[in-house]
């Protein structure tokens, strides 16, 4: 495939990453984090923006080990261990440069780096960069049409969450339960997007 | 099969060393901030290790901060100015500053990392703040959740504060806390008496540090307090004034009471205390003592819900209601709130719906 071609291929599975096939939507992954920070607007950005940003960059990170350490070696069965081992040296990496390259941000973001490292969504892209055959190119596409998706899944649902504030809502239902509740209806809203455009 | 699976484990091996090695050096570039100098309202210069916050900082130099949360930036105390080397403001800070301190530079010293050479100004009144090796003399219980600790201070052997302000206590690490932690506590004790702190305390279930008190500190043990710190104080006019508190709230006032006994105060001074039941009000001695000793202090429990069985001819309902069913108007008297949030929140808009001008009310609240 030339450089047009690829470059074309990643933004068609970029844009269906965060619509069509969103990690969060669709295949349910990252949930505990997405449960546990939507109850606030701020909150939901500032760990949105954190996934999309180690997601773009494990995605990419963790492509280069995949094919250039673990299929020479015949490891690909170790994929699992390997993947999650890059994601906690970078997070760690990450969280260290920019609380010396920029405190504020470091203020902002920092706090919620070190949930990433458990994101199951981090892992989740990566595996499936490696079940859907992509390359380096696509997979960065992927990687931030992933992260994207989530942060975008996040933030409506805290905004949604927001509006609840005043509603009287079952007991057994508060918190967790109604979250799950709307997320099923977000994840039918977004099949609609279906056929907008076809698979990867 | 068995090459495989050496393979395997040295090269995963490999990788999980050069990604460590790689954050060790990552670790020592960026946590590295060397040695920093703090100068100190313009003369003093102090040399630190870069790194930690600037009130960790200042309290290795045995320059102690006022803090109440222990450096968990929830407290808002531990305000300085920083002239110069401090970055930009953290969202972290902005809560507990108002526009006019940040404009005139001052930060939240324990939110503001020393990363290179500062220039900070204290009030010289802080350097008098001391750390205090003292001994617990007498553990007292008051009522089921709350006992007065008496410590005798060894060395320095005395103090001198003003009645109002709080120590902060020292809970070493121990078997339900991890790391030392201070928490404030509000000084109940003679002022005359400079060798004495007392604290009245209220066990907060599974707090670190009222727990350590109430179950790890004996009589005869050690202990350590820096100190004092604090606003709250009686201004120095002779207007009327009502206090409110609640709990262990009552401490400072005891401060006071003894203060106005040793300078044979004339103000006139109404006390209102709640409790939820009678069961839980306490120092009703020493309070009938002071009513006798100091010609215009009357003291007023009130008790939210008396047992229906019981003799209660006092106060009841809410301290507030007490409050506002005893006054008309306000609009000279001060008043001075010691308790939880809640309580002086409420307290608050009662005196001012009272008249009471907000610039007249003084308080500290517990949290
Ligand atoms: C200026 C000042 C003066 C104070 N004077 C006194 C005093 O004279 N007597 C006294 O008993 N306390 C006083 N306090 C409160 C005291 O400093 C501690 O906050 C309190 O004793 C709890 O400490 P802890 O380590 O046991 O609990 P922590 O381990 O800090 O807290 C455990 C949990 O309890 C909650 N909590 C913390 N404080 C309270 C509280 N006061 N009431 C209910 N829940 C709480 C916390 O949010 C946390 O979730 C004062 C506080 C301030 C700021
Ligand atoms: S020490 Fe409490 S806010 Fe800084």
């Amino acid at each position: 495939m030339n450089l047009t071609s690829e470059f074309y291929h990643a933004l068609i599975v970029c844009i269906s990453a965060i619509f069509t096939q969103n990690i969060l939507l669709t295949y349910f992954l990252g949930l505990c984090p997405f449960i546990g920070s939507s109850r606030e607007i701020k909150s939901a950005i500032g760990l949105g923006a954190a996934v999309i940003f180690v997601m773009t960059c494990t995605c990419a990170l963790n492509w280069l080990v995949y094919h250039y350490v673990l299929v020479p070696f015949h490891l690909e069965f170790f994929r699992f261990i390997m993947f999650i081992i890059v994601i906690a040296a970078f997070v760690q990496f990450v969280e260290m440069a920019i609380d010396r390259l920029s405190p504020s941000l470091y203020q902002r973001l920092g706090v919620f780096l070190p949930l990433i490292t458990v994101n199951c969504a981090i892992l989740g892209a990566a595996l499936f960069m490696v079940i859907r055959d992509y390359g380096f190119i696509v997979t960065v596409g992927y990687g931030l049409g992933s992260g994207t998706g989530w942060f975008m899944a996040i933030v409506l649902m805290a905004n949604i969450r927001s509006r609840l504030h005043n509603d009287a809502i079952p007991k057994g239902l508060q918190g967790a339960g109604i979250t799950l509740i709307i997320v099923g209806i977000m994840a039918l809203a977004f099949i609609g997007f279906t056929g907008v455009l076809a698979g990867r | 099969m068995i090459v495989t699976l050496l393979i395997s484990v040295l090269i995963i091996s490999a990788i999980a060393a050069a990604l460590a090695l790689l954050l060790v050096i990552a670790e020592y570039f960026f946590a590295n901030y060397g040695q920093c100098t703090l100068t100190i309202n313009k003369e003093k210069n102090v040399t630190v290790e870069g790194g930690s916050s600037l009130l960790s900082a200042l309290a290795s130099q045995k320059i102690f901060i006022p803090s109440a949360c222990g450096g968990k930036g929830t407290c808002g105390l531990c305000k300085v100015k920083v002239l110069d080397g401090a970055g930009p403001l953290l969202p972290t800070e902005e809560p507990y500053l108002s526009q006019e301190e940040i404009k005139t530079s001052f930060r939240l010293s324990c939110q503001v990392k020393v990363r290179k050479d500062l220039k900070i100004e204290i009030p010289e009144e802080l350097f008098n703040i001391k750390q205090y090796n003292c001994k617990c003399e007498e553990i007292r219980d008051l009522i089921h959740d709350i006992k007065l600790f008496r410590f005798r201070l060894v060395e320095p052997s005395d103090i001198k504060y003003i009645p109002g302000q709080f120590m902060q206590l020292l809970a070493p690490a121990y078997e339900k806390s991890k790391e030392d932690v201070y928490r404030a506590y509000s000084i109940a004790s003679d002022p005359a008496d400079k060798s004495i702190i007392d604290f009245i305390i209220r066990l907060v279930p599974g707090g670190i540090c009222t727990t350590y008190c109430f179950n790890y500190l004996k009589v005869g043990d050690e202990a350590k307090m820096n100190g004092p710190y604090g606003q709250f104080r009686l201004t120095d006019t002779d207007a009327e004034m009502i206090w409110i508190a609640g709990g262990s709230g009552i401490a400072p006032f005891v401060s006071m009471l003894y203060h106005m006994k040793n300078t044979g105060s004339r103000r006139k001074t109404t006390f209102y205390f709640g409790a939820n039941k009678t069961k839980e009000l306490f120092l009703l001695d020493e309070m009938k003592q002071f009513e006798q000793e100091l010609p215009n202090f009357k003291f007023v429990p009130v008790v939210y819900k008396p047992d229906e069985n019981e003799k209660w001819n006092g106060e009841t309902g809410l301290v507030t209601e007490a409050a506002a069913r005893n006054n008309k108007n306000l609009a000279d008297t001060e008043g001075c709130l010691c308790g939880s949030p809640g309580l002086i929140n409420a307290s608050i808009k009662v005196l001012k719906e009272l008249g009471m001008k907000e610039e007249k009310i003084f308080y500290d609240k517990f949290a």
